[in-house]
């Protein structure tokens, strides 16, 4: 593993270098260097430092890990590859992403997983640790997100206006989900065993890589979002 | 000619950052400006500025008029105009640093002023009151002359050109201020012009702002019913005013203005306990036409605090962090860590959560 310090590097200049390595990369005094990991497919890159916006942007497969924070739209667009954060993500990660994965230790911000879908043999999957902001899902096509709740702040899970616009994929929410109001067009409920099923794979990967006790994280409730039908906006604009 | 908003759109984001100390610390400018550069991708270098409070501590009790002139006829139009109504007490242009990054500056000049009491009461009205409508009599009637802020012991500087660059230029390491706020320019609809850079500012109310106000012509109709003018063309102005317009005016908490711009939706009102939803009812019924929609994030200064606030959607990113007596707010915490590196309680406000720090009595 080659070691590059991200200053006194622009953006571009940072990302040709971890491109045009040979090996795996740690990027250290990461200060808000935006695009990092872009489209790639083959390398392991950890960061030491604040990574800036759009990180892992079109990620093709290589896999990401952050020490700490990370800003706006974690994994945008991303097609294949892993996003592992330590600390909190800002406003919308997996923004629009196809496949591959994005586990979050902490917190989000609003809008996680916009417009995220699923594509071919792809689905997406995104567990945030903590709680995250308003619009969780907005717009969501495809896919998986599983919010845990593990925040000890006394904040609720999930902000305002969850699930808005949801047309395809699943939402998981750690816990009954109380004082939360969802849509009307999808539906809420206990999630049966079977539900809890199809997740805990990740689940259990989420807990191993962050140390947290796997058994003390699934023996909660969980509450499944899903839109009433699989294209409950179909008379909206025109019929097709 | 300049094309203005409303001539011309030019389609494109923004930073700000700020910092404040709580013990009224004053700190030199060099580090707010460090601070815009992880955030460089924000701006085009059409425009940036900064809003230092509590740089002129032996000049505290004038009015400082920091002032843009396009030739020297605007300039003696003004002079003449200030002359009737204040005491010029100093009047100097405002020392900058020439590099070859800025170019095409104006006339920048700044005026210690002293309200003339016979004046005041000749027009009837209260100081600061007075000395706002000098400002947008300025603004407004005398071509080539713009008020870039007006405030007591507080000024604006701002210019076309990247911030760090704009930063350098004012030589803002040789200033201390206990309060700082940044603005990184990328115009969205409007060319950069020396007068568009952000901070906006009337008395010692400044704005920075990244975002787009797509309620810009509901909420100009509204304000400029109240005797204000929207003459600097760009859509941030209007937020300087409504806050003149909330908070000296109308008296207005700070919170009670966040409720007004950045109002919760009606479904969320319905959801607050009684009391609340009946105070956001009043609020979003009596201001109507100050609900300010479309994407923002912005920093209001203020004489002795700040207050940051997002739209209601939180459309716009802003994070918020703290040290000791310090608080940081930003579009990106990268811009946070170039200020302290060792900030906590690193966070981001709920859209249209206010969040307001104030220096303790005394202190500024």
């Amino acid at each position: 593993m080659i070691i590059l310090n991200a200053r006194a590097t622009d953006n571009a200049a940072l990302n040709e270098r971890v491109r045009a390595a040979k090996e795996d990369c740690e990027i250290v005094g990461c200060i808000g260097e935006r695009f990092i990991g872009a489209g790639l497919s083959d390398k392991t890159i950890n960061i030491k430092g604040i990574p800036g916006n759009a990180l892992g942007a079109y990620l093709n497969g290589a896999k990401i890990f952050v020490d700490g924070n990370a800003q706006d739209a974690v994994g945008d667009t991303m097609n294949e590859g892993e996003i592992i954060v330590r600390g909190n993500a800002g406003d919308a990660p997996g923004y629009a992403m196809r496949g591959g994965k994005i586990y979050i230790k902490g917190n989000a911000g609003y809008r996680a997983g916009i417009h995220m879908k699923e594509y071919r043999g792809k689905s997406p999957v995104i567990i945030i640790g903590g709680r995250c902001g308003s619009f969780l899902g907005e717009y969501q096509a495809g896919g998986l997100i599983v919010v845990l709740g593990l925040n000890k702040d006394g904040k609720r899970i999930v902000g305002n206006f969850p699930c808005a616009g949801m047309h395809g994929g699943k939402v998981l929410l750690r816990g009954n989900a109380d004082g939360v109001v969802f849509p009307d067009k999808v539906t809420a409920r206990a999630a049966t065993s079977d539900d809890v099923d199809y997740a805990k794979p990740h689940i259990q990967e989420f807990c191993r890589i962050f140390g947290l006790d796997e058994r003390e994280v699934l023996s909660s409730p969980f509450t499944l979002v899903t839109p009433d039908s699989a294209n409950p906006y179909k008379r909206m604009y025109v019929e097709n | 000619m300049l094309l203005k908003e409303g001539q011309v759109r030019i389609p494109s984001g923004c930073a700000v950052s700020a910092v404040i100390s709580r013990e009224g610390e004053l700190m030199s400018g060099e580090k707010i400006v460090a601070s815009m550069v992880p955030m460089h991708e924000r701006s085009n270098g059409l425009g940036g500025g900064f809003a230092g409070y509590g740089i002129y501590p032996d000049m505290a009790d004038f009015y400082a008029f920091h002032m843009f002139f396009t030739d020297k006829e605007s300039k003696k139009a003004c002079e003449y105009f200030l002359k009737e109504g204040f005491e010029i007490v100093k009047a100097e242009p405002i020392p900058v640093r020439k590099i070859p990054s800025i170019t095409d500056e104006p006339l920048i000049f700044r005026y210690f002023l002293s309200p003339l009491r016979s004046r005041i009461a000749d027009a009837q009205v209260d100081e600061r009151e007075f000395v706002a409508r000098a400002a947008m009599y300025i603004n407004v009637r005398i071509s080539g002359a713009y008020v870039v802020s007006g405030g007591k012991n507080m000024g604006v500087f701002k210019a076309v050109g990247f911030p760090e660059d704009v930063g350098e230029f004012y030589r803002l390491d040789e200033y201390g201020a206990y309060c700082w706020t940044a603005h990184g320019r990328y115009p969205t609809n409007t060319p950069g012009w020396w007068g568009g850079a952000h901070p906006f500012s009337l008395l010692d109310y400044t704005v920075v702002h990244n975002g787009e106000i797509s309620s810009y012509d509901a909420n100009r109709r509204y304000i400029e019913a109240y005797g204000y003018k929207c003459t600097l063309q760009t859509d941030t102005e209007v937020f300087t005013y409504i806050a003149d317009y909330l908070l000296r005016r109308k008296r207005l908490t700070l919170e009670e203005t966040a409720s007004v711009i950045a109002a919760p939706f009606w479904t969320t009102i319905e959801s607050r306990p009684l009391e609340e939803r009946e105070r956001l009812t009043y609020l979003r019924n009596i201001f109507s036409g100050l609900l300010v929609t479309g994407p923002f994030s912005i920093i209001l200064g203020f004489d002795g605090g700040l207050m940051a606030l997002n739209d209601r959607l939180k459309l716009r990113s802003m994070v918020v962090a703290e040290k000791d007596d310090k608080v940081f707010i930003a579009s990106e915490e990268a811009a946070i860590r170039v200020l302290e590196p060792d900030a906590v309680n690193v966070r981001a406000p709920e859209g249209g959560e206010p969040v307001i720090v104030r220096v303790k009595e005394g202190k500024y």
